[in-house]
């Protein structure tokens, strides 16, 4: 289908961009496309003007700095789960990115669109969450950094100002010692996360928990912490037991959705089954 | 109200198959209509509405995109390359090559994207397993083959292009010892 009829601006710097927004009410920042264009081929979208922000070359790209890897909003998901960095320092990132979609979407999709978008079935939310992410940007207040946590509010919302631009996402290297990973149950036809569980765990020297930092997505109306599972872990030893009774609390911290393929038990069935996987796949 | 909005036209200029075109469009004007309505290259294909069959399959700067999800705007100064580009009759590219030899298509509808989402998946993956390719192509929906000779071809091009010792745009040449048992092995 086609979209309704829109200006479009092509800007090349963030500058530009919250000029653009704040001349325009109406107008949408357009990076991938790839949730925004599909929902104005429904017509569910119909915005007035588009503000397209890939020509804004210094938000493309990963680098390190103290401690931190610094991706900026621009970069593909096919680029992430490519890059020797996040392969190696953020390995349930590389692995979430590698199962967006396909791979003509996540050619186009970015890190920043996926986040900004907040859909409830997308996959980095959950790793953003568990990796302790900063989402970084400019508004026409100014600059603001917001913690993952707290910055996903329901669907397709989030606690990003009005006008505002997200430029970069700060995700700590996680300590020493640790491991991630992703887990996901794709839906079959969409290929969104039906459950998408990322895991952040670590053991001392006498192999019980000692860091865990768990985010779930696609399970409710929005991705969240599951604090619940992470606070009966820590401390316990990596026995079957402790994860089974660990994972049995995943699903308290967030509202299940309900939906033909899933319904609110079912997926609060599989955020338990998954979360004890991910930490299971976790432990060194 | 949508309809009473500006329909100004901008100018793209993309660079198609070589060839360098300027035209007028429309800002909703999607890549995949400037391509079949405007350009008149209709090899490329529409499957569906909502960016799930990849009919629309072509390679903007290399890389594989659905064309019924982007501008033909996001597309000004880009390089794209369409079913009609990336071989011809005389000179195949080597996924071509394996979709004749090994019977990778039925109706044909799917193909030209799953040609060219094969291209991409070999560009990221030269020697994939039968996994790999499935996983990369994920993002085309195929109604008739049930995707086994799909997989035989492109694995067929993959060793088609190892065998080339990397001169993957020359691999297929016309008459070359098509289907002769000689791919794969130069290599391994
Ligand atoms: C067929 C298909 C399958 C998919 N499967 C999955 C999947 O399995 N898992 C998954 O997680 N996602 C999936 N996606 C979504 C995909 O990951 C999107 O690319 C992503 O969610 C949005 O990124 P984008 O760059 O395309 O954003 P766009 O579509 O360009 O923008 C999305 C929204 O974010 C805003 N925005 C974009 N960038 C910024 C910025 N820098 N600052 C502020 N606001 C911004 C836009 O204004 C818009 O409202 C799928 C998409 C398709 C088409
Ligand atoms: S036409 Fe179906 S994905 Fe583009
Ligand atoms: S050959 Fe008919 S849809 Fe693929």
């Amino acid at each position: 289908m086609i979209p309704s009829a829109f200006t479009y601006e092509r800007v090349h710097t963030v500058d530009e961009a919250l000029a653009s927004l704040a001349a325009n009410p109406e107008a949408k920042l357009i990076a991938g496309g790839h949730s925004l264009l599909p929902l104005m081929k429904m017509r569910l979208a119909a915005p007035a003007a588009l503000v397209d922000i890939q020509a804004i070359r210094n938000l493309h790209g990963v680098r390190e700095v103290d401690g931190q890897v610094v991706i900026g909003a621009l970069t593909t998901h096919a680029e992430i789960s490519a890059h020797p960095v996040v392969r190696s320092l953020l390995p349930a990132l590389a692995e979430a990115a590698a199962q967006i979609g396909d791979l003509q979407v996540r050619n186009r999709g970015t890190i920043g669109g996926n986040l900004a978008h907040a859909d409830p079935s997308s996959d980095l939310p959950a790793v953003a969450l568990a990796y302790n992410a900063t989402l970084r940007g400019l508004s026409p207040a100014g600059e603001f950094a917001l913690p993952a946590d707290g910055f996903f509010l329901g669907p397709l919302t989030t606690a990003m100002p009005e006008g505002a631009v997200l430029t970069e996402i700060a995700f700590d290297v996680p300590p020493a010692g640790t491991q991630s990973v992703y887990q996901k149950v794709p839906h079959p036809a969409s290929g969104y996360a039906v459950v998408g569980v990322a895991a952040v765990i670590g053991t001392d020297e006498n192999g019980c928990f000692n860091y865990v930092r768990i985010g779930v997505t696609g399970a409710g109306d929005v991705a969240y912490r599951a604090v619940a599972a992470e606070a009966a872990l820590m401390g316990q030893p990596p026995t079957d037991e402790a994860i089974q009774a660990a994972a049995g609390h995943a699903a308290e911290d967030g509202v299940m959705g309900e939906d033909l393929y899933a319904s609110a038990d079912y997926r609060a069935h599989l955020v338990q089954v998954h979360t004890a996987r991910a930490i299971r796949r976790a432990l060194p | 109200m949508g309809d009473l909005r500006s329909s100004v036209q901008v100018p793209v200029t993309v660079l198609v198959n070589g060839r360098s075109y300027t035209v007028d469009v429309e800002p909703r004007l999607l890549l995949v209509h400037l391509l079949r309505d405007v350009l008149g290259l209709t090899g490329t294909h529409i499957g569906c509405d909502t960016s799930q069959c990849g009919a629309c399959t072509v390679l903007v700067d290399g890389k594989a995109v659905k064309s019924c999800t982007m501008l033909a705007v996001q597309a000004d100064g880009c390089s794209v390359t369409t079913i009609e580009g990336i071989g011809s009759v005389e000179n195949l590219h080597p996924v071509q090559e394996g979709f004749w030899e090994k019977h990778g298509l039925q109706c044909g509808f799917c193909t030209p994207g799953v040609i060219m989402a094969a291209a991409d998946l070999l560009r990221q993956h030269p020697n994939p397993t039968d996994e790999e390719i499935r996983e990369g192509l994920e993002g085309v929906i195929c109604r008739c083959t049930g995707y086994q000779n799909i997989v035989r071809a492109v694995r067929y091009a993959a060793e088609r292009m190892q065998s080339a010792d990397g001169e993957v745009e020359v691999a297929a040449t016309a008459g070359l010892d098509r289907g002769e048992g000689s791919q794969g092995g130069a290599t391994s």
